[in-house]
Formats: structure tokens, C-alpha cells, sequence
């Protein structure tokens, strides 16, 4: 088996070759896939991946995928589309979505990283698969384990919204309900993965794993024409997604695919768990971990483990993090709805709740190209929408009963 | 007090197989050194040249995170359970 990667502790850089670990035993920092960048250098240029068939496979050198692996499911390549409406409201003169809200197979971007954790599955010889999730994830897992023929054991706190349970369930995964918030659960799991041989895709496969986050990040430069946004608003759960992206932006740079220029990273998240966005403010390099309560369930980590580099990923690039109040968070993912046609989960009503509010503080320049990162279906969340929108009472079916039905309508709604 | 504590698998090889010990300590910093007294090799891979907890070493104590209980300013009670997991919490957006 050909694989031109391996794993590399973030902090004493100690390598380990590969293995389904997550962790330095040498220091318990966390464990990086690295790839050899001067080979990759000399076979990934712009007009290769233009030949390959959309989806994150197209940069698959980047992946950590061993040369023999069939990758065959037509996972990303999301569209990015210009959100010109949405922009106008902001003030913003080129504003895009990054819109995983169609990511196959599950609708949300965990389809990307839980591909690359399924890769090492079957290369590690797992027979089942297993997560902690606060929903997106154990839908992807449940999905393409049952497509890989594993066996999944998905965790989630108890108290999920009912789509996710759904979404989970029907492809026959066992569905694990803990009595606890998400950090509670993860930490259970990591108990599990401690004494089950099984492939937990975000505890002992995480460092392979994590890397499926990078190719949002690659997308987005192809899709602007193999050029760097200048900014990029990406929700915060665990901290993962944003170190990811700018990881793929600073790859890209260093395989020459895209010219070197300044991007600015922001996070969000909502006010109701804000460990990281919190540290970035008061400018702390360290969290300060939280008990979540927010509707963005999706973002309820209140103890995110790469909440250090996600701070980094930030400040480095001379970002900013903001959060916004459940209220806000709604309010935004109607707005978006009602701008630009998008019905995103919770995760991105607080991309765009924070992306207002960073554009009302001047932190982010109207003149330039702004990426917002929406990561989830609607459909998942739609609990957050209670109460915000009226069921109206049903008609007879007779067209004078209609036409009073809209007369009413256009006296209620008259502008 | 008497305290157990819950060595995860990796750091099993550190005190000769041991997934529980048992050992008096009153908080954080009196148990980091009373397991270094007994296991040096647990104590120099847990705890940074500076003594302190290595940041990516979560410790929770009967399964609350001891940064809730006030850290190292938590006193121990007799019997309280305590656990060192690696913090690879997180992704699920």
C-alpha cells in the first residue's frame, strides 16, 4: 500500500507513521497528517484537477488516502454562489456562500471528513465505526458506513433535534442517546475508543479525519478562479474546520496553485457557547472551557480541542471572532432564507449573524471578497424555527373561499 | 484523601500496565506530585518542564471537568475518581 503521508505531532514534531491514533505519546499534543509537498508539487497543477470529476477526490494528493483506495462518492463540491442580496443588506460589494447545505450524501460538510475517515477504516481494519456527534457527523457516519458495509455506534446528547435522530437511525446505524451535553459525550467516547477496538472517527481517526475540512478550502480557490477570498467567516463547533481551511489556503500557496495574499480568518459562534470567540476577544491564547446553552446545537462544544489553533488561525491572519445571541442567530437564518433562497441549519445563522456584526464593526472591508461558510441543512434544525413563522388555518377547497382567504392576505400585507 | 485515578491505555506503559491507582493527595498539584514520586516516567509525560499539566491533558474528576471545580484549587474528597483523557473533543459542526 502506497501512502505518502503520515502522521506528525503539532508541537515536538516527533513522527509516528501511521496509525489510528490522535495523540503524541510522547507530549499528548495532537497528531497532524503531513504530506511530502515537493512530490505533490510535481504532479497537482491546475490542469490535472481541472481533468478530475468534481468533488473532494479532485485533490486527492492532499488527502490522506493511500494510492490504491477507490474513492468513488461524489462527496463536495459544493456550490459557491454569489450572494448578492445578502451583500446589499451588509454593504458588502462581493459577498459568496460556500454552501454545503448540499454536501452528499447527509446534507452538511461532516460528509467531507467522515470520508476520509472511512478511508482508514477499512485501512486500519475497523469493523465498526463510531462517533460522538452533535448531529451532522453521526448523520455522515451512520450514511457512509452503511455504504462501506461497517457497522457505526453514533453517541449524541439526548436531546438532538428529531431530523438528526431520523437522519442517523435509517441507514441502521445504532443510535447511542446520552443523558449529557456534547462534551460529555465526547469524553465518554474517548473512554469507549480506549476500550473497544473500534474506529471513532473523531477520537482515535481524528488526525486523518480533520483533514477532510481542508478541501472547503480548495474549493473556494477554485471556485473564485484559483484565487485566496480575502476574508472567510467560518463557524466554530470544536475548532477543527477553521484550522483546516487555512491550512488548504497556505498548501495551496505552497504548491504555487494560487498567488501568496493576506486572508483574513473569522469565527463564529453563538453567544450561548463562545469558549473560542471569548479568548479571542479578551485576547487570551488559552480556553477557557464553557457548559453550552445555545439553539446552535450543532456548535455546543464547550470544551473544543483545537480551540488553541482555531485562536491562532485567527490572530495570525489578523481575524476576529464575534458571536451572537440565539435571537440573532434565528433572525439571521431567515434573513438568508429570505435574501438569497438558502435555508441553513442553526451553525449558518450564526455565520451570518457574526458576518453582520463584523461588517457593522468595519472589520470587514465592503471593496473585498468575503466567503461565508455555511456548513448545514435547514432541514436538520428546524425546531429554531418555532414560533417565528405562523401556520395558517386550512380553506375549503372552493375558489371563493381562496379569494377571500387572499384578500385578507393583501390587506395584512399591504405595503 | 484517597483518591483513584484512571490511566488511559497510552500512558499505561508508564506504570507497568496499571489502568487505576490508588494514592493520597489533597488537589491537582499534590497528586501530579505524588505520581511523580512513584511513576516519574507518568509524571514527565503528563506534565511540561514547568511542572504543569500539559495543555492538551484534560483531567475530570468523577466525570466533571476539573476546570469547572476551580482547577487546582479543587481540594479532593475521599474516593472522588479521577481521569486524564487527552483532549481530542470537538468536531461536530
Amino acid at each position: 500500500m502506497t501512502e505518502r503521508y503520515e502522521l506528525q505531532c503539532r508541537e515536538c514534531r516527533t513522527s509516528v507513521g501511521n496509525r489510528p491514533s490522535s495523540v503524541c505519546e510522547e507530549c499528548f499534543s495532537p497528531l497532524e497528517v503531513t504530506y511530502d509537498y515537493d512530490d505533490i508539487r510535481t504532479c497537482l497543477t491546475r490542469g490535472a484537477i481541472a481533468q478530475r470529476a468534481p468533488g473532494i477526490w479532485r485533490y486527492r494528493e492532499l488527502l490522506p488516502v493511500a494510492d490504491e483506495y477507490e474513492a468513488t462518492l461524489p462527496i463536495g463540491f459544493t456550490p459557491l454562489v454569489p450572494a448578492p442580496q445578502l451583500a446589499r443588506q451588509f454593504r458588502s460589494r462581493r459577498l459568496f456562500l460556500k454552501n454545503d447545505c448540499f454536501c452528499f450524501p447527509t446534507l452538511s460538510f461532516k460528509d467531507r471528513v467522515v470520508a476520509m475517515a472511512m478511508a482508514q477504516a477499512r485501512r486500519f481494519g475497523f469493523e465498526v465505526v463510531g462517533c460522538a456527534s452533535t448531529g451532522n457527523l453521526a448523520n455522515a457516519v451512520a450514511a457512509q458506513a452503511a455504504r462501506a458495509g461497517l457497522r457505526a455506534c453514533v453517541l449524541i446528547p439526548a436531546d438532538l433535534e428529531s431530523a438528526k435522530v431520523v437522519n442517523t437511525q435509517v441507514y441502521g446505524a445504532r443510535l447511542v442517546r446520552v443523558a449529557g451535553n456534547y462534551d460529555q459525550v465526547n469524553r465518554l467516547c474517548s473512554q469507549i475508543a480506549d476500550a473497544y477496538h473500534w474506529g471513532f472517527v473523531n477520537v482515535n481517526l481524528r488526525a486523518y479525519y480533520a483533514e477532510g475540512s481542508k478541501t472547503v478550502g480548495y474549493e473556494i480557490a477554485e471556485q473564485l478562479g484559483w484565487r485566496l477570498p480575502d476574508n472567510v467567516v467560518v463557524p466554530m463547533a470544536g475548532g477543527s474546520l477553521i484550522t483546516k481551511i487555512k491550512k488548504a489556503f497556505d498548501e495551496l500557496v505552497k504548491l504555487g496553485l494560487v498567488e501568496p495574499k493576506p486572508v483574513k480568518i473569522f469565527g463564529a459562534q453563538a453567544t450561548g457557547c463562545s469558549p473560542i470567540s471569548t479568548a479571542v476577544k479578551a485576547g487570551q491564547s488559552d480556553i477557557a472551557p464553557q457548559k453550552p446553552s445555545t439553539v446552535a446545537r450543532s456548535l455546543a462544544i464547550g470544551n473544543p480541542a483545537d480551540g488553541h489553533y482555531a485562536i491562532q488561525a485567527i490572530t495570525g491572519s489578523g481575524g476576529w471572532a464575534e458571536d451572537v445571541s440565539d435571537k440573532e442567530v434565528v433572525d439571521a437564518m431567515q434573513l438568508l432564507a429570505a435574501t438569497e433562497g438558502v435555508f441553513a441549519e442553526t451553525a449558518g445563522g450564526v455565520t451570518v449573524g457574526v458576518a453582520r456584526k463584523l461588517f457593522a464593526q468595519g472589520r470587514i472591508s465592503p471593496d473585498e471578497t468575503t466567503v461565508l461558510c455555511i456548513t448545514g441543512n435547514g432541514l436538520k434544525t428546524v425546531e429554531a424555527l418555532q414560533g417565528r413563522l405562523e401556520l395558517p388555518e386550512p380553506i375549503p377547497a372552493k375558489l371563493a373561499a381562496f379569494q377571500e382567504h387572499i384578500a385578507d392576505e393583501a390587506e395584512a400585507v399591504a405595503v | 484523601m484517597s483518591i483513584q485515578v484512571l490511566i488511559p491505555t497510552p500512558l499505561r506503559k508508564h506504570t507497568s500496565g496499571a489502568g487505576q491507582i490508588s494514592c493520597n493527595a489533597a488537589s491537582l498539584p499534590e497528586l501530579l506530585g505524588v505520581l511523580g514520586l512513584s511513576y516519574p516516567e507518568l509524571r514527565r509525560h503528563i506534565c511540561d518542564e514547568q511542572g504543569q499539566l500539559r495543555r492538551f491533558l484534560n483531567v475530570y474528576v468523577n466525570e466533571e471537568d476539573i476546570r469547572f471545580l476551580g482547577g487546582s484549587d479543587y481540594r479532593f474528597s475521599d474516593g472522588d475518581e479521577v481521569l486524564l483523557i487527552p483532549s481530542i473533543a470537538g468536531g461536530a459542526s
